[in-house]
Order: C-alpha cells, then structure tokens, then sequence
C-alpha cells in the first residue's frame, strides 16, 4: 500500500473533521476522494502529506509513519494544492527552479528535469513569460508543473480542476493518465463526478468526515442504483400518479421539479409517462446511471445544502 | 523537529531570487533614508550644537544611524513581508510540501533579514566613510554589529509577526515599538547623560540601544569589557525570540 489511513479522526476544537477514517491506496491507481465541500477531503490529503496531526489513528505512507518521517515521506511525493501558489513576477521556468530547490535537487539536474516539465505540462510556449501574465490555464498546468519537479511517487491533487474551462480539463486529464500510466500512484478530490468516473479507478466518497461508500466507479453504480435513469420535470402529485403502478417504488431522486428515477427496464415507465400526458408531450431524458446519481443519492446533498 | 541548513538555505535563496528582480528600485530609497537623517539633523540641527558626547553631534549621530539603518532592513522583511508570504501568498503551505518543515522556514527567513538588513546597514557605512564620518580603521569594527543587529530585531520583528492575528496591528509595532527605539536609543543624544537611577536600568531593556552601544565603541576605538553585556544582550535576546517564533511558525502551519 502507497497509504494507509487507520482509524484516523481530526478534531479542530467542537467540530469533528475526520471520523475514524480507514482508507487503503495501492500501488499504481488513481484514487479519488468525493464528497460535498466540509465532508473532510483536504483534511484527510492534509494528514496524509504531514501538515495535520490526526487526533487519533495513524497514517502511514510509502510504508512509513507520517508523523516521525515527513521529510522522508515528502521527498517522494508531490502536491498540488487547491488554491495555485505561484510567485507571480517569477516565469514559469523560474518558479520550477525555486520550488525544485526546495526539494535540495542540484541546479544541473534540476535545469534538466524543468525541460523535461515544460514539455510535459505543455508549457514551454510560455515557460518565459510573467506568471501573472498568464491565463489561469495556463497557472493551473504550472501549479500540477511544480509538484512533479521531484519526481514524485505518489502525486496529490485537491481539486485539480476546479474552475477551469473544459478544454484545459481534458489536457490536465490526459497528463495525470499519462503519469499513472508512468507508474505513479494518485491521490485526488473532486467535486466533479465526471472527473472521477473518467481519471479514477477507485474512489470513496465521504460524508461528515467519513467514508460512505467506496469502491470502482461503475461497481458503485451498479450496487446503489439502477443501471438507467430516467430524468423528469414532475409535480410530486404527478410522480405519485407515475410511480403508483409499481409493486416496488424504483429509487428516485428528487432535486427541485426534476426528479431522477434509477430502472433497470424504462420501457414501461416511460409508457405510462406518456400515458398521463397524452396529447402533449414532456421532455424525458433517458441515460445510463453515473457516479453523480450515486453521490446524490448517498449523500443526499446538493451544492445548496453543503456548508 | 531538527533544523535542516540546507532546506533554511533553500528558503533564503526564494527571497533572494526575487530581491535579484527589485533590487535596484529597492537598494535606492534605502540608501537615501538615513542619508535625509544625516544631512537634516546632522548637518542642519547640528550647527547650533557644539559638541555631543566629546564629538561634534553628525560624528556623534553617525554610529546610532548605522544601526538604525540595519533595523529597518530587518524589520520590514519580517513584518510585512513575512505576513504577506504566510497569509495571503500562502508560499508556506506550498513549501510544506516539500520536505521543507516550520523551522527551516524561520532559519530561511531570518537569514534573508539579515542578508537585507546588512545590505542597508552597509550602505550607509559606505556613505558615512566616503563623507570621512567613519573613523579608520576602528570604524571597521562596527561591520559585524550590522548583521547582528539585523538578526536581533529580525528575531524581535517576527516574534511579534508569528503572535499578532491581524496585520493592522503592524502599525503599533511601528509607531510604538520601533519609532521611540529610534528616539531613546542614545541615537540623538547620549541616553546616560539625560536618564538617572532606575531609568538608567529600565533603559537596558531597550533593544538597540545595546547594537548602538557597540558601533559606537567601534567608531571611538574605545573597546571596553561591559561590552560583552551588550553583545550577550544581542545573541541572547535573539536566541530565546528565535526559540518562540519556530514554536509559534509550528502551529501557525501545522495544524
């Protein structure tokens, strides 16, 4: 195992952050941790880098106690954190130069390996140019940039792609394939359960400080829903009409006017949709069920509920 | 956790990398404010005073103004400069991704307020000697006090930092703290000729008097054994400040 979280919990004063986690991250996956925003993800990311002591429990990484060997335990690993820090008159080139030194890299092999980045990250169009100059594209690709200047085993991202256009998300989820498939392991939350369903091969969701559900993106999906779902607008008068026929009421979820219904077989729901509304038609979107319906579903939150 | 040179080292060399960038903005306003003190209270006060402390007053003013020039060098890189870099560039958090930990941080920090405050410190030495106010080679002497007056209110400058929850607090820092050190330090006028009793040993309390004390025994080529009070004063104060500020960074960063 690359991390082991064991009966881990992280109390700020009342307010119990982590609850008796236990996570596992093996070797060489893409591991993603979901949750609403407070559910204890950068916590957790956090103690596993060193820079919060858990309350109880222990965290190991690389096989070694986080808390008695966390230069050793930094040496080899990378983080990008969720907000960008850069030093903004410096170039991007210069900016891998000052953060490499901070892992003790010497200047010939360091000059070296920022090459190499600036062509990794796609960068060396601008590898010169102020870093406030830059798009935040642009400074995001520098933030992932700079936690790989030491090559790290295990790669950190919280939030890697929060905020940006869809365009640089799809060349930042190529890269971080690229590196696993290079061999590194990689730990990242999101918010984003398309993210997590396309870059992931494992991911547990929290809630309140803890791990609600985990496991592979699409066995989740099978062992908490429906494999289709089927997305209406619908009064809640008119989804009792709806749902009424069924011996077993189907899973549902209900955001505003708009319910999701998780079905193995539509077809006869869809017909007795029509049904109701002959002559007219309303609009239904039939479509496989995705991680979004299960974290929904699990953790019953909507953007507006998180705190 | 043990302090890594290398890794302070590493710190220092972020601020000089950018310091490279503003230097030449930097070094000219900093050579010109105790140059304005000289000239103004020196030059222009000092003609209605005959003599001060056995000199003629810009000879007298000169030594204290050394310090006070290391004192500012120091002081703002630890203030303002540090806060900016802990809270609002969040530069820390990012080292402590690293292998970098809290105290290397302070060790890095420190340094570079050193480095800069001896930049400042040795301008005005410059400009002193060039303006024959240094005498040689005694004067020379007084080169090591800078950067040890710039690792004394370094120390003092970033306790306080670490300490305060808000940066508008800064303000009382300057106006209370360092502006009545700058007027009570035996800077203008020889403090024991004006104190008398108790004072004269509340006065000992005062940061630089002890850094003006030992330039100025520099300048008169007059070294005498209460002096090693005042250094011991320097490195201690320091030390003790140094100890609070990498247990204060400690808790700032690690939660």
């Amino acid at each position: 195992m690359i991390v082991e979280v064991s009966g881990v919990s992280k109390r700020f004063g009342a307010r119990l952050a982590v609850d008796d986690l236990t996570l596992d991250v093996p070797q060489g996956v893409c591991f993603g941790l979901l949750g609403p925003n407070g559910a204890g993800k950068t916590t957790t990311l956090r103690m596993i880098y060193g820079v919060a002591r858990p309350t109880r429990g222990h965290v190991r990484v690389f096989g070694m106690d986080v808390s008695r060997n966390v230069r050793a335990v930094r040496q080899r690993l990378g983080v990008t954190l969720q907000h960008n820090v850069l030093v903004e008159p410096l170039s991007p080139r210069e900016n891998l130069m000052v953060f490499g030194r901070y892992h003790l890299l010497g200047e010939a092999e360091l000059a070296q390996r920022v090459e190499e980045i600036l062509d990794f990250m796609e960068l060396r169009s601008h590898a010169d140019a102020p870093v406030s100059t830059l798009s935040g594209g642009y400074q995001r690709r520098l933030a992932v940039a700079l936690s790989l200047v030491n090559r790290p085993d295990l790669l950190i991202l919280d939030e890697p792609t929060t905020g940006l256009d869809p365009g640089v998300r799809l060349a930042l989820w190529s890269r971080v394939r690229e590196l696993r498939r290079n061999g590194a392991t990689i730990l990242l939350t999101t918010h984003y359960m398309d993210e997590a369903q396309r870059l992931c091969d494992h991911v547990a969701i929290m809630s309140d400080g803890k791990v609600i559900a985990q496991g592979a993106p699409q066995d989740l999906i099978l062992r908490y829903l429906a494999r289709e779902t089927v997305e209406i607008e619908a009064t809640p008068e008119e989804e009792y009409a709806l749902l009424r026929q069924f011996d077993e009421v189907p899973q549902l979820y209900r955001a505003g006017n708009r319910t999701m219904i998780y079905l193995d077989q539509p077809e006869r729901f869809l017909d007795r949709v029509r049904d109701l509304d002959r002559p007219d038609w309303r609009t239904v979107i039939v479509r496989p069920t995705n991680l979004e319906d299960v974290f929904l579903t699990l953790t019953g939150a909507t953007l507006e509920d998180s705190p | 956790m043990s302090l890594s040179a290398r890794h302070a080292l590493a710190v220092w060399r972020r601020d000089a990398t950018m310091y490279r960038r503003t230097w030449r903005w930097n070094i000219l306003p900093n050579f010109f404010e105790p140059v304005l003190y000289l000239v103004s209270i020196g030059v222009g006060l000092g003609a209605y005073i005959t003599t001060m402390g056995g000199a003629s007053y810009i000879e007298f003013l000169t030594p204290g103004l050394v310090c006070v020039a290391a004192m500012n060098g120091a002081s703002f890189e630890v203030t303002y400069n540090v806060w900016v870099r802990m809270k609002n560039e969040k530069i820390y958090d990012a080292m402590l991704t690293t292998p970098i930990q809290p105290v290397d941080v302070v060790a890095g920090e420190v340094l570079w307020a050193v480095t800069r405050s001896s930049v400042y410190g040795m301008c005005f030495f410059l400009v002193a000697a060039l303006a024959g106010l240094a005498p040689m080679p005694q004067a020379l002497w007084a080169l090591p006090v800078v950067p040890l007056t710039g690792l004394l209110f370094a120390s003092v400058g970033l306790a306080f930092t670490l300490r305060i929850p808000q940066m508008e607090l800064f303000s009382f820092y300057y106006t209370l703290f360092l502006t009545p050190l700058f007027l009570f330090s035996s800077v203008f006028f020889p403090l024991e000729e004006r104190l008398s009793g108790p004072w004269l040993w509340f006065a000992e309390v005062l940061p630089l008097l002890h850094p003006v004390r030992l330039v100025r025994a520099a300048f008169d080529g007059a070294p005498s054994i209460g002096l090693l009070w005042d250094l011991a004063y320097v490195l201690g104060l320091s030390a003790a400040l140094l100890a609070y500020a990498a247990h204060r960074m400690r808790r700032r960063l690690i939660q």
